[in-house]
């Protein structure tokens, strides 16, 4: 310390001086701009994207709506759906989306919701620190291996338990099940988001009057916790409805107008998979069908996503 | 039900063995709703050991297999014993002119290794066939009865168990007969489709992250709007993308895609380029909003001192808000690319092809990959597809976990150096 | 450009500075003058604004959204918050030690060469480091352990730290934004010696909310408080010795002898 001065003069004359410079003028940095350019770029790709699926989406499903033959109202409202001979009614298609996306959301709901509430109002950390893992690792399986499940093991399951003169070798019912059990993970997360969100005042509230912790887990936290899982639950339906490979590879090949689970039926996604699959030539009503059917997948989860999203910041604004 | 309803009693004593009971069944449905919810919990655990135990239980067993020559009936010594001279000449002896001609396009048979004549031998001549297959847990309770039947219904096969995954299985590429096909072209596809998109989206993903957190104001509109669009695209089907894919890169990019522009002299667009870019716009959402966490998470303070000391708003971010994010980046992107392996219904859509026997030659050459394979063996008729489709699980799920373990290895490495 | 051999007396001065928060406004009509490689304390009661009329002096109120200044602050003749002045070399010349010390989580040694490297300096960035850390009164206690993480310093070395960092970069003035008020009183001490040795070389101004430690260490003292309407104002601005013996102002009296605040 009592030398630092000394040093202090010894050195800076080698070293590095303060400036000569008051100059505040603005110095111009290409490099920065260009920088901050790019990322500017990298953001927007984001919105080039969204555009490109509207745009592309929509000028091929204009082409398939141009043939005189196919209104949009035949093909929101009809029933069969045969290319072959100019038929082209999405209703079997959306019908067995529906069907399946149902059975998934039957199962995966009450589970998720349930699992939810377990690991934010019961479980210990320890317990909690070996579920979650073991959820996530659910929820980052393949879909093609649910597929592959649900044609190995659910659906000879299936076959055992309601006869195979009963239930066709594929049908929605098995993939409905396993696909609510590809969702469970994604209902049960956002859930038990939802749940903790909930503040521990609350909580205190209702144990201080007397209530049991399932008194208050179910008629103070999960009131409060309604719209983040009414959100989950709109992603899950939105989850489900888009979800391809499960349907492709269990639910059956071919539009099938039915309200029997256990009869093989395509949804919107299996049928653009095995058009797709197959050897596709461009500007055919084939090609296009896909488009205007994807074109319709698409709005129908964007909305899913965009209703979920709003719920849940409704959520957020009451709390914080 | 309500608690709270008011109830008369008659006497005292009678009020508090009402309330005594009123409180024990509180309590008793309070356990029984415990224990519902720890089952629903422990339901989760049991769809996950249930579907690795369907694909364990399909991926090895008993098979009787029947070889078209016996073996023994080509020398009298086992066949990996024999040297280079006398495995070229049971091959010319039973093949046919023409074959020994083409498998001596490329050199004399007496100069290929062992080991490949082994092979050549087992797939020429003695061609085993797998006649019937068992799963794991048949094998293990009724071996006895297994090898009963076999010696019954096939006199002449052989019961071996088989580890459909093995070795082989790894470096033989996709071939019509289920005992030969393997996974190798599948697996090299999957790495060089991985790799493009890993190329494309990382720096997109992690520029749009940081112009949203250190440049956008979180007030303007079209920085709102990004935000906004970002979230939304993360929830949209991965088959629009493939839709997306096919009608952008497939179809309009073709020249730039098939390589065309790059004098390749490439077909079509149905290419690992096409399918790699599709990918990276799957991805895109997830990795920035990763990307985005990572980089909130990097303290104020610090970027506060960088200031201070007159740094540039660049100079800032690439010496201390990046080197404090990259481990929540990294893993991000590590979660992100785990997401892009397993996808499967945009390769679908954008043409990966399911038969192809030989390994992908770059970013313009036509491709399968691995959970194509999976469900391309799925959907297969005959059994024995459905013990390789296990194996090739098997593979992906290998390569997902790993991918996850060097994940937590790199945070905890860049936890520690600071 | 002002004249280098004979360099004014005060190297800030601020005239009629007012800076909002969005509607709000925190400080109100702020004039005030620094004088060359003297301390100059800032004291006040918690939400006067003094911190955010120091953060005024570099601009690091540009990366709070919502904040902005009218008035003027005069460096050397030039407006700062004129749009056509470059905030990075106003940081430069100007620099800044924080509430809660902030060490970049990099070894002792980046952090004090980091600073410098990028504004230019292309000596031996050995002598800087040992050199900087000399003047911050540093050197002895961490000389064996240059290349540790500077995360492991206790806190008030981490603190000297930034202070050295800060250095290193040969700024004129440092602004302390309650350097110690994360410290112990020994570590807070050191600081202040500390100050006092920088003081020949270094202009300092320094926000406290420590009225012992601006009469232990500053030259200067100004006084803040709030206004009726909650904007900070400036109340009394003198000598230290004399801010605090004979008090011009009732508000300042009734604060120094602990009457508010």
């Amino acid at each position: 310390m009592e030398n630092t001065a000394r040093i202090t003069e010894k050195r800076t004359a080698t070293a590095w001086k303060k400036p000569v410079s008051y100059n505040l003028q603005k110095k111009t940095r290409p490099t920065e701009a260009i920088i901050q350019a790019f990322l500017l770029f990298c953001g927007v790709v984001s919105i080039l994207t969204t555009l490109g699926i509207v745009l592309e989406l929509g000028k091929e499903a204009w082409l398939f709506f141009g043939d005189p033959e196919i209104s949009v109202i035949s093909f929101l409202t009809g029933t069969e759906w045969q290319p072959k001979i100019g038929k082209f009614g999405v209703l079997p298609l959306l019908n067995s989306t529906l069907i399946t996306s149902v059975i998934a959301i039957v199962v995966a709901l009450p589970l998720g919701i349930a699992t939810a509430m377990f690991l934010s109002e019961y479980a210990s950390p320890k317990m909690r620190s070996i579920l979650k893992p073991i959820l996530e690792v659910l929820a980052g399986v393949p879909t093609v291996v649910y597929g592959y499940f649900a044609l190995t093991f659910m659906t000879p399951l299936l076959r055992g338990i309601f006869g195979s003169q009963n239930v066709d070798v594929y049908n929605m019912a098995s993939a409905g099940l396993v696909m609510g059990i590809m969702i469970l993970p994604l209902i049960s997360s956002m859930s038990e988001d939802a749940l903790s969100a909930v503040p521990r005042s609350l909580r205190e509230a209702a144990y201080g009057l007397g209530a049991t912790r399932l008194e208050t887990a179910l008629q103070v936290v999960l009131p409060a916790a309604l719209s983040g899982i009414i959100a989950a639950f709109i992603i899950g339906v939105s989850r489900a409805v888009g979800e391809t490979m499960i349907v492709a590879i269990a639910a059956g090949s071919g539009p099938n107008f039915t309200f029997n689970p256990f009869n093989a039926a395509e949804t919107m996604t299996g049928y653009i998979a095995r058009i797709s699959g197959g050897d596709l030539s461009y500007n055919t009503p084939d090609y296009n069908s896909i488009f205007a059917i994807g074109l319709l997948l698409f709005l129908i989860t964007f909305g899913l996503n965009i209703l979920s999203r709003a719920i849940s910041r409704r959520f957020r604004e009451v709390y914080e | 039900m309500n608690p709270m309803k008011p109830k008369t009693f008659g006497s005292n004593q009678e009020m508090q063995d009402a309330e005594k009971n009123f409180l024990y069944r509180r309590h008793q449905r309070a356990r029984l709703a415990q224990s519902v919810f720890q089952l629903t919990t422990l339901l989760a655990v049991i769809f996950l050991a249930t579907l690795l135990v369907t694909v364990v239980n399909k991926s090895m067993g008993y098979v009787v297999v029947e070889n078209k020559v016996n073996p023994a009936t080509l020398s009298d010594r086992p066949l990996s014993e024999l040297n280079n001279t006398e495995l070229a000449q049971i091959l010319r002896e039973n093949l046919r002119k023409n074959r020994v001609r083409t498998l001596e396009r490329t050199g004399f048979l007496e100069d290929q290794s062992q080991s490949t004549l082994v092979q050549l031998v087992e797939a020429e001549i003695i061609q085993p066939e797998v006649v019937e297959s068992y799963n794991l847990f048949p094998s293990l309770i009724n071996r006895s009865k297994i090898k009963a039947d076999a010696a019954v219904s096939y006199p002449n096969a052989k019961v071996e168990f088989r580890y459909w995954l093995n070795g082989v299985f790894l470096i033989n590429s996709m071939a019509s007969q289920p005992e030969l096909a393997g996974v190798r072209s599948a697996l090299l596809g999957s790495l060089q489709l991985i790799l493009i998109t890993i190329l494309t989206a990382f720096p997109i993903g992690v520029g749009a992250a940081i112009y949203l957190e250190e440049y956008a104001s979180h007030k303007s509109r079209i920085n709102r709007l990004i935000q906004t669009n970002i979230d939304n695209l993360a929830g949209v089907p991965s088959i629009v993308y493939g839709i997306l894919g096919l009608a952008l890169f497939v179809r309009a990019l073709q020249p730039f895609t098939s390589g065309a522009l790059f004098g390749v002299d490439g077909q079509n667009g149905r290419t690992i380029l096409s399918a790699g870019l599709t990918m990276a716009l799957l991805i895109l959402p997830i990795l920035i909003i990763n990307a985005q966490e990572a980089i909130r998470s990097v303290p104020d303070s610090l970027r506060q001192a960088s200031y201070g000391l007159g740094a540039t708003r660049w100079q800032t971010i690439w010496h201390h808000v990046l080197p404090g994010a990259m481990p929540g980046i990294l893993t991000g992107t590590i979660l992100a690319i785990s997401r892009a392996i397993g996808e499967t219904a945009p390769l679908i859509v954008v043409g990966a092809s399911t038969f192809i026997t030989s390994d992908p030659t770059g970013p313009f050459s036509s491709f399968t990959a691995l959970p194509i394979q999976i469900y391309n063996w799925t959907t297969r008729p005959q059994p024995a597809f459905q013990h390789i489709a296990a194996a090739a699980i098997l593979v992906l799920l290998i390569a997902l976990l790993s991918l996850n373990a060097v994940a937590i290895l790199l945070r905890n490495r860049f936890a520690k150096r600071v | 450009m002002e004249d280098m051999n004979q360099p004014s007396k005060y190297v800030i001065e601020t005239r009629g500075l007012n800076i909002f928060y969005g509607d709000f406004q925190a400080v109100k009509d702020i004039s005030l003058q620094f004088e060359r490689n003297r301390i100059t304390a800032i004291i006040g009661p918690s939400g006067c604004g003094k911190s955010t009329v120091l953060r005024a002096f570099n601009r690091m109120n540009d990366f709070v959204p919502s904040a902005h200044a009218t008035g003027e602050v005069l460096y050397h003749d030039q407006n700062i918050n004129h749009p056509s002045v470059d905030a990075v070399q106003l940081r430069r010349l100007i620099g800044m030690v924080f509430q809660k010390p902030n060490p970049f989580p990099k070894s002792i040694y980046d952090n004090i060469a980091w600073g410098a490297k990028m504004n230019g300096f292309r000596g031996n960035t050995d002598d800087l480091v040992e050199e900087t850390l000399r003047q911050a009164a540093l050197w002895n206690e961490v000389k064996d352990n240059l290349k540790k993480s500077a995360l492991a310093l206790s806190g008030g070395q981490q603190q000297r730290l930034c202070i050295a960092r800060a250095l290193a970069v040969r700024p004129e003035i440092i602004l302390m934004d309650e350097p110690c008020s994360a410290l112990d009183p020994i570590a807070t001490l050191k600081i202040e010696d500390l100050m006092r040795e920088l003081s020949q070389n270094y202009t300092i101004i320094i926000v406290t909310h420590n009225m012992q430690q601006a009469a232990r260490a500053s030259d200067y003292t100004s006084f803040f408080t709030m206004d009726t309407d909650r904007a900070g104002i400036m109340v009394e601005y003198n000598e230290t010795s004399l801010i605090f013996t004979k008090p011009k102002d009732q508000r300042t009296e009734d604060y120094i002898t602990g009457r508010f605040g």
